[in-house]
């Protein structure tokens, strides 16, 4: 796309001072328009996916109304369906994971960008580019594999040992569930926090560090009261394009969150997520109150998703007036 | 440029003259389980008859039930039968009859994880339904422990392991636990995918062995080809008769025998829990789907073509990939309602 955006502006002032078939010509309004209706199509995909969720899911909208939210019986004999363990599921996973990974993805980052030497810097960012790109359902092996007996094993029992006064770590220890499922959401996410913090640390313009160290400050301070700050906006944008993708993660929760629709305060519970139960049941889903709902699942996740974009908009607002940099990320 | 996109044209040409040249493509869709089986028999088929091709996706039980009685693919396969409202919503989308014709059978097995004990357990359909309603809670309950003498069980607690995803597996296990116990039936039911009263889920077979492997004094169900393969320890189970069976190909077969006698028309017979002294109780036909009324004769031939021979030599590669062939009578009684696909 980054061709699109340096044809349109280049064309615009002249375009007044010539006939649109002179332009045609010159091709400047085919690019125009072709690349129109590729940015147009964005528009049109996600009208489209939210007419689809909307008319798909018609039967349980009718049957269950707001009731969809509020109960939690997930019964495909009964035709019962409500949708809470699975919305509390997906946003437990995903806070534990933002918990984990955003003090990890940013210290990364900060290292990276400021501290270490640039060669070295270059090499992690190869390796944390391939992090990113491994596929979803690797990572979920590796969750059953080294995640859960680790967990049950060694971190749980611990756990209930030393805050097992807390509810939040009560129960018997599976290995399974929440907390396991927020770990390997974090471990996927970390990547991203990494990679994009560190783009945006590094777009930092040079005086401002400068200037910090002409005042006199060290290079750690200079890093953590000018630089951070400066890119806050960046940084934030990155936690939430990481969010977007724990909320959305599908095989890898499915293959550790033990898949069972209940709400519990400890997060050594197994329990489920909405992207986990659509991708489990889906496929074999007999009856049309049954698949609609799952389908209205969809729209649950879309819904969510949408909300917390638009918080993330909010947040980054806000952040940006109370003056730092702006123009940045 | 132009060289290479006329040589394109050319091949793209020839490719069109190949098919219309007549390889007739039949599209089914449906369940996981019978996969390699059918994939077998319909690279078999197609060696036999190169002119006819059988494309087959495995979409799962469900999937094959929606996409037949939407009218997207050719047949549809599952393993737990249409019931009566789904062949309802066929009938009246197609004006005609969808028919079941099982193929092969399988069997679903208890599977568990005790450290300390390496013996094949006995387990009775009361055991199975109290373990997966959550009432028989620890190992050495009476319910299991007077049946498995001389096995020592520990006073654990028992950590149930389920199918997360809907799966023609978990529809013949509830099917049987909802035949055995009353409780059951009325609390659970039997489908694809069920309200589960306790318990952990798996992600598929592999799934539920990962869990059962993973935590100790867990149970859990698979397919039998699966534990056979992967070599899983599991349980005998009870049958109607009284005796304790191992899980076998020739256990369900006689299962299958059993129940032939009370075959009905429409091949929608569920063999849980089936009479006779062989039988392997957790046993079940899987079906294929097939509209009664196919317009284009060409491909009504096609798949009355390849039923029959799935019928009759299609059974031998049935035991060498695990699955039990189906029995005579049922072969012969499918064969007389070919002629009902019109």
């Amino acid at each position: 796309m980054a061709t699109t955006t340096t044809i349109v502006p280049s064309g615009g002032p002249v375009a007044g001072s010539r006939s649109f078939l002179s332009r045609l010509r010159d091709g400047d309004e085919i690019a125009r328009l072709i690349t129109f209706l590729f940015a147009a199509s964005v528009v049109l995909i996600t009208a489209l996916l939210v007419y689809e969720l909307w008319q798909g899911s018609a039967l349980p909208r009718h049957r269950f109304g707001l009731n969809f939210f509020r109960t939690s019986v997930w019964d495909p004999v009964f035709d019962q369906f409500g949708a809470l363990p699975f919305i509390y599921g997906t946003l437990v996973t995903s806070a534990v994971a933002l918990l984990i990974a955003v003090p990890l993805g940013i210290g990364a980052a900060i290292f990276l960008a400021e501290l270490a030497p640039l060669r070295l810097s270059d090499t992690l960012e190869f390796f944390i580019d391939l992090l990113a790109a491994v596929p979803s359902v690797i990572y979920g092996l590796l969750g059953i594999f080294i995640v859960v007996p680790l967990m049950r094993n060694g971190i749980q029992p611990q756990l209930k040992q030393y805050l097992g006064f807390l509810p939040l770590f009560k129960g018997p220890a599976y290995g399974l569930g929440f907390l396991t499922a927020g770990v390997v959401l974090a471990i996927m996410i970390i990547p991203y926090i990494i990679s994009v913090s560190r783009e945006i640390l590094l777009s930092v313009p040079r005086d401002q560090r400068e200037a910090a160290l002409a005042l006199g400050s060290t290079r750690w301070e200079s890093t953590w009261k000018i630089v951070v700050p400066f890119a806050r906006t960046g940084i934030i944008g990155s936690v939430f394009l990481a969010l977007a993708r724990a909320l959305g993660e599908t095989m890898a929760v499915t293959m550790v969150i033990g898949n069972t629709p209940v709400i519990s305060p400890s997060l050594l519970s197994p329990g489920d997520s909405i992207a986990s139960v659509i991708a489990s049941q889906f496929k074999e889903a007999t009856g049309e109150l049954y698949t609609q709902s799952l389908i209205e699942l969809g729209l649950v996740l879309f819904l969510l998703t949408f909300i917390l974009n638009g918080l993330a908009r909010l947040m980054i607002v806000i952040t940006s007036q109370r003056g730092s940099g702006t123009g940045l990320a | 440029m132009k060289r290479i996109a006329g040589i394109f044209l050319v091949g793209l040409g020839l490719a069109g003259i190949l098919v219309a040249q007549g390889v007739l493509s039949l599209t089914g869709a449906g369940a996981t389980f019978p996969f390699p089986m059918y994939s077998k028999w319909f690279d078999e088929y197609h060696k036999k008859n190169p002119n006819v091709q059988i494309n087959y996706q495995s979409i799962g039980s469900g999937g094959g039930i929606r996409q037949v009685t939407e009218g997207t693919v050719d047949f549809g396969a599952t393993d737990g039968p249409m019931n009566d409202e789904q062949l309802k919503a066929f009938q009246e989308k197609h004006a005609c009859a969808v028919l079941h014709f099982p193929t092969v059978l399988g069997a679903v097995v208890p599977t568990y994880n005790i450290p300390g004990v390496a013996a094949s357990l006995n387990f009775t359909p009361e055991a199975l339904a109290g373990i997966y309603l959550g009432k028989v809670t620890k190992w050495n309950d009476p319910l299991i422990a007077d049946l498995n003498k001389g096995v020592k069980l520990p006073a654990d607690d028992i950590v149930v392991v389920h199918r997360a995803e809907s799966s023609g597996t978990t529809y013949v296990w509830t099917d049987f636990l909802s035949k055995v116990s009353e409780e059951w039936k009325n609390q659970v039911g039997r489908a694809t995918a069920v309200k589960w009263p306790v318990g952990l889920g798996g992600q598929g077979n592999e799934g539920v062995t990962g869990t059962v492997k993973n935590i100790p004094d867990s149970i859990g169900y698979v397919e039998l080809i699966y534990a056979e393969s992967n070599k899983i320890p599991y349980g005998n189970v009870r049958n109607a008769a009284g005796v304790f069976v191992k899980a076998s190909l020739a256990g369900v077969t006689a299962a299958a025998a059993g129940a032939a006698k009370s075959m009905p028309d429409d091949f929608r017979v569920s063999i849980t829990n089936a009479p006779g002294k062989e039988a392997y109780p957790i046993s079940s036909f899987t079906w294929l789907l097939i509209p009664s009324k196919i317009s284009d004769a060409a491909k009504r031939d096609a798949i009355k073509g390849f039923l029959s021979w799935m019928l009759s030599d299609g059974q031998n590669y049935a035991e060498a990939l695990s699955y039990a062939r189906l029995p005579k009578e049922v072969v012969a009684k499918e064969k007389k309602a070919l002629s009902n696909i019109q």
